[in-house]
């Protein structure tokens, strides 16, 4: 249980790690890890919460969730590369802050 | 024969149409124009047979493989669901419509298989009444509907695209880390399951706090709408008008929906009054920087942000006890969705006529497209809500509930709101009489792309004249009574 409660608080700090990253970077491919960095603190969370008291199994449904969020978070990783590399060919740098922009 | 097509299950096919359509055209680019409006033909019949099985037998449950919730997934459809669906489907039709003639050849191989997947996105996630589920469906239009701003290919649209994938990718982690809370501590996805489980622990608000953000951030309430204008500016036309009318109601229908049946009733009004607030500052913000925008397209995009502000002051009017309020809820949905629509297809011919959409060169536009011109106009009789149109009916109601409630606050909130709202509308029309000091060339606008518009513009009138029977359709299965046990 207090191992669990480990896994739990080390996906939780991830998120907000993650979080911090997403707002203070402007390079997009930072911004991109950051969000990969969140999703994968939520899914040690969901993991590690799979585990029920009185039950030596998991619980499979949060571990269906996990699959599911991986699947995503891979194809929108590969659709957000793609952007930054379109955002790099037209502006030059990866960044959203553009200066013809007004 | 009548009984045969009443069983047949009219709600898996919303979704299985969609879904084949996309695919279909995906596989077979060069007919997309074709296979795109057959597919929305055929969601608009399934919606159709739909809404008369609904209204002949109640509300619709399907239970996915015959299990039956917490092991299998449900399909459920009442009257909100319905509403949310026929929603769909029109502004679905008329954009097709629009954009069958809107799109290069080029652009139309990568439109149709995006769009219809949205649809199906769209379909499924008002059939479906369980969380995870909604974040699936979210998920699908999120990154469908990201691609789809990129459509315009040019440096905006790319920033504005990139922009709103971030926004909708941190949204989607926000509500997937509440699903997950609230599955281990209530140990079910099923929202009738849980709205019998629920009580109000540290868990449920942490939870409601994580979903609650990740919505609002995809429903862009102001402070959160700072991704919204520019990705709906920078989007070619049909998708502007796609994005504005129906993906930003997909994350607020979640959110009524997780409300009415999970927190609501075990809530204490701290909710309402932020929703209210936020909801406040989003109407007087957005109405302001839309009269200040130089761009019709921009300033068409804050009246998006404006009218967000609406539904939230609907919403929060009616969490603290006013049934009228829902059903203000369910006609400003509606109809701007309708409006908004008509107005960014407007946008897009205006564009496409004189090559730029600065208002104060708008030259001649009244004489030369009396068709948009009608459009433009009617959307925003229904935008501003004078009397007759969708949006009338949907700002009365508010108005009656605030007073009726005596929030004073909201009554002097909705009268500002309606006011600057005429006002950047009025800017706009004005200009449309007037020749420019520039002159420009035209360019010819084909005709269902006019027609498209005004069509739109055209349903939300309509909406206000039918209120009676979309308010008798709305109350099947009384999806709002906030116990939520009837689900």
């Amino acid at each position: 249980m207090n191992m669990l409660f480990i896994y739990a608080l080390t996906g939780t700090g991830l998120f907000f790690i993650g979080f911090y990253a997403l707002i203070i970077h402007t390079n997009l491919l930072r911004k991109i890890l950051a969000l990969n960095i969140m999703g994968s603190g939520v899914f040690l969370v969901l993991i590690s919460l799979a585990m029920r008291s009185g039950h030596s199994s998991p619980d499979p449904v949060s571990h269906a969730m996990v699959i599911t969020g991986i699947v995503v978070a891979v194809s929108a990783t590969a659709l957000a590369l793609v952007l930054m590399l379109k955002v790099v060919d037209i502006t030059g740098k990866p960044d959203l802050h553009d200066q013809e922009d007004e | 024969m009548m009984q045969f097509i009443m069983t047949l299950p009219w709600a898996i096919m919303l979704i299985l149409f969609p879904l084949t359509g996309a695919i279909i055209s995906f596989l077979w680019s060069k007919q997309g124009n074709k296979i795109g409006l057959v597919t929305i033909t055929f969601v608009l019949i399934s919606v159709i047979f739909l809404a008369w099985s609904i209204i002949e037998q109640d509300v619709y449950l399907h239970t996915i493989g015959g299990w039956d919730a917490p092991l299998g997934i449900n399909l459920y459809a009442d009257g909100l669901s319905l509403v949310m669906l026929i929603m769909t489907a029109l502004v679905g039709l008329g954009i097709s419509i629009y954009a069958i003639s809107y799109f290069s050849a080029d652009q139309s191989k990568r439109f149709w298989p995006l769009w219809l997947l949205i649809i199906a996105g769209l379909n499924a996630l008002f059939l479906s009444s369980d969380i995870f589920n909604y974040y699936v469906a979210l998920e699908l239009i999120g990154l469908a509907a990201v691609s789809l701003t990129a459509l315009g290919n040019t440096r905006k649209a790319f920033l504005g695209a990139m922009r709103y994938l971030l926004a909708t990718l941190l949204g989607s982690l926000l509500y997937l880390f509440g699903v997950g809370l609230l599955y281990h501590g209530f140990g079910s996805l099923d929202i009738a399951t849980l709205s019998r489980n629920v009580q109000s622990t540290p868990v449920l608000w942490v939870s409601f706090a994580l979903m609650g953000g990740g919505l609002l951030l995809k429903t862009a309430l102001f402070p959160l709408h700072f991704w919204l204008p520019p990705a709906h500016s920078s989007a070619p036309a049909p998708v502007s008008a796609l994005l504005s009318a129906l993906i930003i109601k997909s994350s607020f229908y979640i959110l009524i929906r997780l409300w009415l049946s999970i927190f609501g009733p075990l809530g204490d009004g701290t909710v309402e009054s932020i929703f209210g607030l936020l909801g406040a500052g989003a109407i007087l913000w957005g109405s302001f920087q839309a009269l200040r925008q130089t761009r019709l397209k921009l300033l068409v995009a804050y009246s998006t942000v404006a009218q967000i502000g609406y539904l939230f002051l609907a919403f929060a009017l009616a969490m603290s006890g006013g049934s009228i309020a829902w059903n203000a809820v369910v006609f400003l949905a509606f109809s701007h969705a309708l409006a908004k629509s008509a107005m960014f297809l407007v946008v897009g011919n205006l564009l496409r006529f004189g090559g730029h959409d600065e208002i104060i060169h708008l030259d001649r536009v009244a004489q030369r497209l009396p068709i948009t011109t009608a459009a433009f106009a009617l959307a925003g009789i229904s935008i501003i809500g004078l009397p007759l149109s969708g949006g009338f009916i949907g700002k009365y109601f508010l108005l009656e509930s605030a007073l009726l409630q005596e929030q004073w606050g909201f009554v002097i909130i909705l009268l500002l709101g309606s006011l600057l709202s005429a006002a950047y509308i009025f800017k706009v029309i004005s200009h449309f009489f007037t020749p420019s000091s520039t002159p420009h060339d035209s360019k010819i606008i084909p005709a269902n792309m006019e027609w498209a518009a005004l069509l739109l513009a055209l349903a939300a009138i309509l909406l206000g004249l039918f209120s009676s029977s979309v308010l008798s359709i709305v109350d099947i299965g009384s999806p709002f009574e906030l116990e939520g046990e009837k689900l």
